[in-house]
């Protein structure tokens, strides 16, 4: 239990420093690129490397090439909908995250299980 | 246009936004551990790249960008599409250098020292987001 709570403040708190930093920066499209910053994986990967070891580590890490290939996918589906769909931009984000959870497991389905 | 830093736009976010965005960024840290622990590293990696600020920002920048206009008299809620669509944009060049933060500690943690690693990672993401920003804005964005 405790380690969940750990895990929830160091994810809480290094996702809040990436989204400051992204609120303080101009233009929009500079700043969003802290939007796909590390930070969930900063704080996962630390911790894991702690518990499990390096190897447990790194197979993370080459499953997060996957899933950084998801986010650009999602943010490119996001734009598309937002700008020439005409979509509201929460509406936006549920769709595309549908999006990236099915090519995220369907990869891991169909290639990396 | 050249990147800015501007400490004060900080002050236009309200403390239940910071909120909601630290419950987003601990919860996903949470879950990703724990899909980790259940079904292995190879699916829990996955979710080290889940979208876990985005959603939150997107619409803050969408909603913060409408009531900009409203303020200035300009009926519209085109304004604020716009600049979550700038935002994701961003976010997809963003993905680039977290594609390259997660090769470099795939390829280079089983060899090297831990530290090293990560802060090799750390500098990998913004150097490859940069450039692609750079590379984007230059011959792509027009």
């Amino acid at each position: 239990m405790l380690q969940y709570l750990f895990r929830f403040l160091v994810g809480g708190t290094i996702v809040s420093l990436f989204s400051c930093l992204g609120d303080a920066l101009k233009p929009k499209s500079f700043a969003g690129l802290f939007g796909a910053a590390p930070s969930v994986a900063l704080a996962t990967l630390g911790l894991t490397l702690l518990a499990d070891g390096k190897v447990y580590a790194a197979l993370e890490a080459r499953s997060m090439v996957v899933g950084a290939a998801c986010l650009f996918m999602y943010s490119a589906l996001f734009t598309w909908l937002t700008l020439r769909k005409k979509v509201d931009a929460a509406p936006a984000t549920i769709g595309s995250l549908v999006v990236w959870l099915g090519v995220a497991l369907g990869t891991w389905a169909l290639f990396l299980r | 246009m050249n990147a800015s830093f501007n400490i004060g736009a900080l002050a236009k976010t309200k403390w239940y936004e910071y909120l909601v965005r630290f419950a987003f960024g601990g919860a996903i840290t949470v879950i990703a551990g724990t899909l980790a622990k259940h079904f292995g590293p190879v699916l829990g990696g996955l979710f080290l790249a889940f979208p876990a600020i985005f959603p939150a920002s997107a619409t803050l920048v969408a909603k913060h960008e409408t009531e900009k206009k409203q303020k200035a008299g300009i009926a519209t809620s085109s304004r604020g599409r716009q600049a979550a669509a700038l935002d994701a944009a961003g976010a997809a060049l963003g993905s680039v250098g977290l594609a390259g933060f997660a090769l470099t500690v795939w390829k280079l943690l089983p060899r090297y020292n831990s530290a090293f690693v990560f802060l090799a990672a750390t500098a990998v993401w913004p150097a490859l987001a940069i450039l692609s920003w750079r590379i984007w804005k230059k011959h792509l964005c027009r």
